[in-house]
C-alpha cells in the first residue's frame, strides 16, 4: 500500500553544516504522527523539503506515492502544510486568502462549503471578512491553519501549530485534528508541547542533530525508555546523610522531598534497603509514571 | 498529470490575486502615477509648447504625450511585479504560493499579465485625461497596441527578475532609482534623439527604453527616429531574452527555494 510520506536516505547540507544526516522515515496513511526534537534538530528542514521549499542534498521524498521533486504538482496536491512562521498577506481578508489558497489547487465554488466548515471549526467565521493585518497573533495562527486546509488535503502537516496559542484554541484545534484524522486524513505534527504529542500521536519520531534517534509507537517508546521517579518524604535534617548514602543515584532534594530517577525498577528495593540500613525515616513514598518529556530529555541527552 | 482545468483555475487565481493586490491600493498604484504624468505634461507643454516642434506639424505637447504614457506604462509594469515579489519575500507570505502545485510557467504568466494590465491601465488613464485638452491622432493603432503590450511585458518580466533577486526594499529602491529611472528619462520621452550630439545619439541606441518609446510614438504620428520594424524586433528580442532568464530563475527556484 502507498505510504502517506516516505523520506529515503535524506541529507541536507548548508555549506559545511549538515542539517539532516541520512533520515529514513515512513508515515502510513491515516496515521497521527509526531515529529519531535529540540530547536535546530532538523524538523523544519525535513518539513520544508517535503513541501518543496528546500531541496534535499541527497535522497528522495514521496507524498502519497509522488516524488516531491519529479512530480511536485501531484505531491503538493496531497499536502496541506502549516508553516511555523506567523506569515500573512496584508492586502486580503481571511475568506479571500482561503479562497485564493483553494483556487491555486484548482478548487472553486464547489469548495466553499468546506471553507465555511473550516472557518466554523476554527472559530473564524466572525473574522472571515477581517483583513489579515487586523487579526491578533492567535487569530493569525488560526487563519494560517485554515489556509493550509482550504484544498482539503489528505495529508496535513503542522509545524509547531500551537506556538503562542491560548489553551482554549489549542484544545479546539486538537479536537478538530482528531476529527480529521478519524475521517482518514494523515496528520503529521511537530510540537514543543510533549504532553500533547503524547496524547494525540499514535507514533512518534524523535530527531536530534539531524538524525532520527527514536521511532516507535508512543506507548512503546515511553515503556522502552522507562524511567520512573521515586518520591520520598523525608526530614530535612537527614539531607546530608542521604546525599552521602545515595551518591550513586541521580537525586534531588527540595521541600523535604527526595526525588530519585530510577533507570531500572529493581533499583527501588536497593534504595529502600539502603535508607533502612542507615535508619533514615520517611513519611511517605510514591512513584510517578514516566512520560514523553522524560523520554525526550533522556534521548536527546545521549 | 494534473488536468488543464485545474491548471487554468490555478493560474487565474494567482492572476486575480495579483490584480486585486494593486487594485486595493489604486490611489498609490494608478492615481499617483497618472497625476505625476499629467503634471509632467502640464509643466513641460506650458514651458516648451510655443518654442519647440520636434516633428513637423506636431505640437510639443502632443509629441510629449506618447512618451509620457509609455514611460508611465513601463515604470508601473516594472513596479507591479517587482514590488509584489519583494513584499511577499520580505513578509514571508511568498510561502503561500511556493506550497502550491503552480508551475514556474503559471507563476511567470500570472505575474506578467498582472504587470501588463497595471501598466496599460495607467497608460490608458493618462491618455484619456490628455485627449480632453490636446488633439492627439492615432495613425497606426496596431503599433500603439503592440508596443504597449510588449513594453509592459518586457518591464513586467524585468520586474520579476528584480523581485526574485532583491531580498530587501532598499535593494529594490536602488534598482528603481539607478536603473529604471535613468533608462526611462534618457530614452527620448522629452526629446527626439536627433536633437542630441552624435555621441549621445549612439549611447541612446543602447537603451532598450528608447525603442519602446520611439516605436510607440510612431503609432501615434507615423513618424519616428528609427524604423518601427527595427524597434519592434529589438523590443521583442529583449523580451524573449529576459523572459528566458526569468523562467530559468523560477524553474531553478533561485532565491525562492533553498
Amino acid at each position: 500500500m502507498t505510504k502517506a510520506i516516505v523520506f529515503k536516505n535524506i541529507t541536507k547540507s548548508y555549506g559545511a553544516v549538515q542539517a539532516v544526516k541520512g533520515i529514513n522515515l515512513s508515515i502510513e496513511k491515516g496515521e497521527f504522527f509526531g515529529l519531535l526534537g529540540p530547536n535546530g534538530a532538523g524538523k523544519s528542514t525535513l518539513i520544508n523539503m517535503l513541501a518543496g521549499i528546500v531541496k534535499p542534498s541527497s535522497g528522495t521524498i514521496t507524498a502519497m506515492g509522488h516524488d516531491v521533486e519529479k512530480h511536485y504538482q501531484e505531491s503538493r496536491h496531497s499536502l496541506g502544510i502549516v508553516p511555523q512562521e506567523l506569515v500573512f498577506d496584508p492586502f486580503f481578508n481571511v475568506l479571500e486568502m482561503m479562497r485564493f489558497q483553494a483556487g491555486y489547487f484548482g478548487k472553486g465554488k464547489e469548495n466553499y462549503a468546506w471553507i465555511d466548515e473550516i472557518l466554523d471549526k476554527l472559530d473564524l467565521t466572525e473574522k472571515a471578512y477581517t483583513n489579515m493585518r487586523k487579526l491578533s497573533g492567535g487569530m493569525k495562527r488560526r487563519a494560517l491553519i485554515a489556509q493550509a486546509l482550504a484544498h482539503k488535503p489528505p495529508v496535513i502537516v503542522l509545524d509547531e501549530p500551537t506556538a503562542g496559542v491560548d489553551v482554549e484554541l489549542r484544545q479546539r484545534l486538537w479536537s478538530f485534528m482528531k476529527d480529521l484524522n478519524n475521517q482518514g486524513h494523515t496528520i503529521v505534527l511537530t510540537t514543543h508541547y510533549l504532553e500533547e504529542a503524547e496524547s494525540l500521536c499514535k507514533r512518534i519520531g524523535m530527531v536530534n542533530k539531524g538524525k532520527l534517534i527514536a521511532l516507535d509507537d508512543t506507548k512503546k517508546l515511553i515503556k522502552r525508555n522507562a524511567v520512573k521517579n521515586l518520591n520520598i518524604k523525608i526530614n530535612q535534617r537527614d539531607e546530608l546523610k542521604i546525599r552521602k548514602i545515595l551518591s550513586n543515584f541521580e537525586i534531588l532534594i527540595a521541600n523535604e522531598c527526595l526525588t530519585i530517577t530510577l533507570e531500572k525498577i529493581d533499583e527501588l528495593n536497593s534504595i529502600i534497603e539502603l535508607l533502612k540500613e542507615n535508619k533514615i525515616k520517611f513519611n511517605d513514598i510514591q512513584t510517578t509514571e514516566p512520560d514523553l518529556e522524560k523520554v525526550f530529555l533522556e534521548l536527546t541527552k545521549k | 498529470m494534473i488536468n488543464w482545468k485545474i491548471q487554468a483555475k490555478g493560474t487565474w487565481t494567482l492572476l486575480k490575486k495579483e490584480l486585486l493586490r494593486f487594485w486595493r491600493v489604486v490611489f498609490q498604484t494608478v492615481a499617483a502615477p497618472v497625476i505625476t504624468g499629467i503634471l509632467y505634461l502640464l509643466i513641460f507643454s506650458h514651458v516648451l509648447d510655443s518654442r519647440t516642434e520636434v516633428y513637423e506639424g506636431v505640437a510639443y505637447s502632443a509629441f510629449l504625450i506618447p512618451g509620457l504614457i509609455m514611460m508611465s506604462l513601463l515604470q508601473n509594469s516594472f513596479a507591479n511585479s517587482s514590488s509584489s515579489l519583494v513584499q511577499s519575500k520580505v513578509m514571508g507570505n511568498i510561502v503561500f504560493i511556493l506550497l502550491t502545485p503552480l508551475t514556474y510557467l503559471q507563476f511567470f504568466f500570472a505575474f506578467l499579465i498582472a504587470a501588463i494590465v497595471r501598466g496599460i491601465f495607467v497608460g490608458l488613464s493618462i491618455y484619456l485625461v490628455a485627449i480632453l485638452y490636446i488633439d492627439l491622432p492615432i495613425v497606426h493603432p496596431w503599433y500603439v497596441a503592440s508596443f504597449a503590450l510588449l513594453g509592459g511585458a518586457l518591464l513586467g518580466t524585468f520586474g520579476i527578475i528584480a523581485g526574485i533577486w532583491a531580498d530587501r526594499f532598499d535593494q529594490m529602491a536602488a534598482f528603481q532609482n539607478f536603473v529604471i529611472m535613468p533608462l526611462s528619462f534618457l530614452s527620448g520621452v522629452f526629446y527626439s534623439i536627433h536633437s542630441l550630439p552624435p555621441v549621445w545619439q549612439k549611447v541612446s541606441q543602447f537603451n532598450p527604453f528608447f525603442y519602446m518609446i520611439d516605436g510607440f510614438r510612431y503609432g501615434f504620428f507615423g513618424v519616428s527616429d528609427i524604423s518601427p520594424y527595427i524597434s519592434l524586433t529589438i523590443v521583442l528580442v529583449f523580451f524573449i531574452l529576459l523572459a528566458g532568464l526569468a523562467i530559468r530563475l523560477l524553474k531553478t527556484g533561485y532565491k525562492l527555494r533553498g
